[in-house]
């Protein structure tokens, strides 16, 4: 078979039942896919010999007849996930040289489904950014470009390197973590799908800690039906972490009817923003009609605070960052600062974190401080959390109303050119989650689904927000627009 | 809300993040543009709104308080930047 990277999941998972392929195989052509493709700095970590191993591993299992369908799958794993005796330093030079001695429970999860790692992935330092520049190890880049401009472009962020590596066909999917928008943002940015689960869907036990209250792993997959298949093998009740929910793991896959007649699907007004690009505001429109044509209903609804969404993450995604950063102390992991004479053990945190932390990942540090420090929690903290019901309330409503799906842009624009933010302000780069930001406040379902080129031929994307733990019933109405959309582009290889 | 150069020192002490002294003006003006950003909250009615605790609602679960994992000292300390005779070493604290 030719192209063996090229396959989705789903493609893979027959060839290999029905032994046109084998886990080998499809693993050596994705190696020789990524060992080709050090321009995009995709992979930071690359572990073939474990991928040979696991390969091999899959091949005597589907042979056996009893293979799970992730069993085989070459994929890579975000840096943020920590993997048994591979480094896992969350793209900080902080955690230089960690090699953790245990294995997050989904990446467990997929290694116990037969899925076969082939390495790290680039992201920005802590999962802080939408651009994938605050990594310790430089930029990811994007395999899209504008028409012929070489000009070298964001796979935005925070999971750059995972949207890079499936778009440019490295691997058949990616591990990818949402904060506020990290997995929707640059699925959306690549052409890809990114599907973030509802908060305690998968265990965040392993996962290197951003904001407890809104991190959540999820696939980043080719397709719809990528990502349900995936997601099933991620998910799961997790004793280690109190947060996951001891709920059964569906059949996602099963969901995806191509049936949508009767939903309601919600457009929100306050997401119609101002200044909003033509193009983007036509896909929105074209991705309603879609959904009206498969049978849905549309219908007007109105989520008033969402304006506030962006500031409330920007206080407790920040608080929470302080306070899970505080771990980083010379003392335990990873780097310590070099000490002069006399330099005590305070001297030793603030030199250490000095050094070891990016500008921004310092700035967010300092702004989770500032807004939990004595005389101004109330005024801050506690006001962005009492907003944070509001926000929650907002979706309450109109899903008690009847609503099944929400339907926005992915993002306020298309990828944009690495270095062009460099001199904006801080603010300036937040604005990139303010229609993902409000998913994670809610705990709610989102994905991501390619739905155009833009007029310089970047995909733009659309992104579905579904009730809480309906993650079939989303990603069947994402599939039904999938195929409506019928995105097949994909980037030309220049590199 | 804007952050003078005092308040950004004592930050940076509190958050235990080295910052130069001549660093800190361009911190204080950085800290402050996010703060007025978020200070659209002020905006919003929240009389009577309870701050979010648990997005999704749920009892954490409870189980016996027994030891489940344990005897693993070189495992703890294999990524220490200074570990020695099975404890993690750093500067001394007392005097």
């Amino acid at each position: 078979m030719s192209d063996l990277t090229k396959l989705t999941l789903a493609e893979a998972r027959d060839a290999l039942r029905k032994g046109e392929t084998t886990s080998v195989a499809l693993t050596e052509a994705c190696l020789a896919e990524i060992e080709g493709a050090g321009a995009l700095n995709a992979f930071v970590h690359h572990t073939p010999e474990i991928a040979l191993e696991h390969a091999k591993a899959a091949d005597e299992r589907i042979a056996g007849g009893d293979a799970p369908a992730m069993c085989g799958m070459p994929l890579g794993i975000k840096d943020l996930f920590c993997t048994r005796g591979v480094p896992s330093q969350a793209a900080s030079h902080i955690l230089n040289g960690f090699r953790p001695e245990y294995e997050s429970t989904v990446t467990q999860n997929l290694w116990d489904a037969g899925a076969v790692m082939l390495g790290k992935l680039n992201m920005d330092e802590f999962a802080m950014g939408s651009s994938n520049e605050t990594s310790t190890y430089g930029n990811a880049v994007n395999p899209w470009r504008r028409g012929n401009d070489d000009a070298q472009l964001t796979p935005g962020g925070s999971s750059g390197g995972s949207a890079a590596a499936v778009a440019a066909d490295l691997c058949l999917a990616a591990t990818g973590t949402d904060t506020g928008g990290s997995i929707r943002q640059p699925a959306a940015f690549t052409g890809i799908v990114g599907l973030k689960p509802t908060y305690g869907r998968c265990s965040r036990w392993g996962v290197v800690a951003f904001a407890s209250s809104l991190d959540q792993a999820g696939p980043m997959t080719k397709t719809v039906r990528d990502a349900a298949i995936m997601l099933g093998a991620m998910a799961g009740h997790d004793p280690k972490d109190s947060t996951s929910a001891d709920l059964a793991v569906p059949d996602f896959e099963a969901a995806i009817t191509g049936d949508i007649r009767g939903k309601k699907i919600g457009i929100p007004k306050e997401y119609r923003m101002e200044g909003m690009p033509a193009e983007i505001e036509k896909l929105w429109a074209d991705g309603a009609d879609m959904l009206r044509d498969a049978g849905a209903e549309i219908v007007d609804i109105s989520l008033p605070h969402t304006k506030y969404a962006l500031p409330a993450y920007y206080v407790i995604a920040p608080a929470e960052a302080s306070s899970n950063l505080a771990r980083y102390d010379g003392v335990r992991y990873g780097h310590r600062a070099k000490l002069a004479q006399g330099d005590g053990i305070v001297q030793m945190y603030e030199k250490t974190r000095a050094e070891g932390f990016g500008p921004e990942v310092q700035r967010r540090v300092m702004i989770g401080t500032y807004v939990l420090s004595a005389g101004f929690y109330d005024a801050y903290y506690n006001r962005a959390r009492k907003v944070r019901t509001l926000i929650k309330r907002d979706f309450e409503t109109v899903f008690a109303d009847g609503i099944d799906a929400i339907l926005t842009p992915a993002t306020p624009s298309a990828a944009f050119g690495l270095g062009e933010m460099a001199e904006a302000d801080p603010v300036q780069m937040y604005l990139n989650d303010v229609f993902t930001v409000t998913v994670n406040l809610a705990g709610l379902p989102g994905i991501a689904v390619p739905a155009g080129l833009d007029g310089q031929g970047l995909p733009l994307g659309l992104q579905l927000i579904g009730r809480p733990w309906e993650e079939g019933d989303l990603l069947n109405t994402a599939e039904v627009m999938e195929r409506a959309a019928s995105f097949v582009s994909s980037p030309s290889k220049w590199w | 809300m804007s952050i003078d150069i005092d308040t950004a020192r004592q930050v940076a002490h509190l958050a235990r993040i080295a910052v130069q002294e001549d660093d800190l003006p361009e911190l204080a003006r950085e800290l402050s543009g996010i703060l007025t950003f978020m200070e659209q909250l002020n905006e919003v009615d929240v009389d009577g709104v309870e701050p979010m605790v648990s997005v999704t609602p749920m009892r954490l679960k409870r189980r016996e308080d027994v030891v489940t994992d344990g005897g693993m000292q070189d495992k703890i300390l294999s990524n220490a930047p200074d570990a020695r005779e099975g404890f993690f070493a750093v500067p001394k604290v007392v005097e």
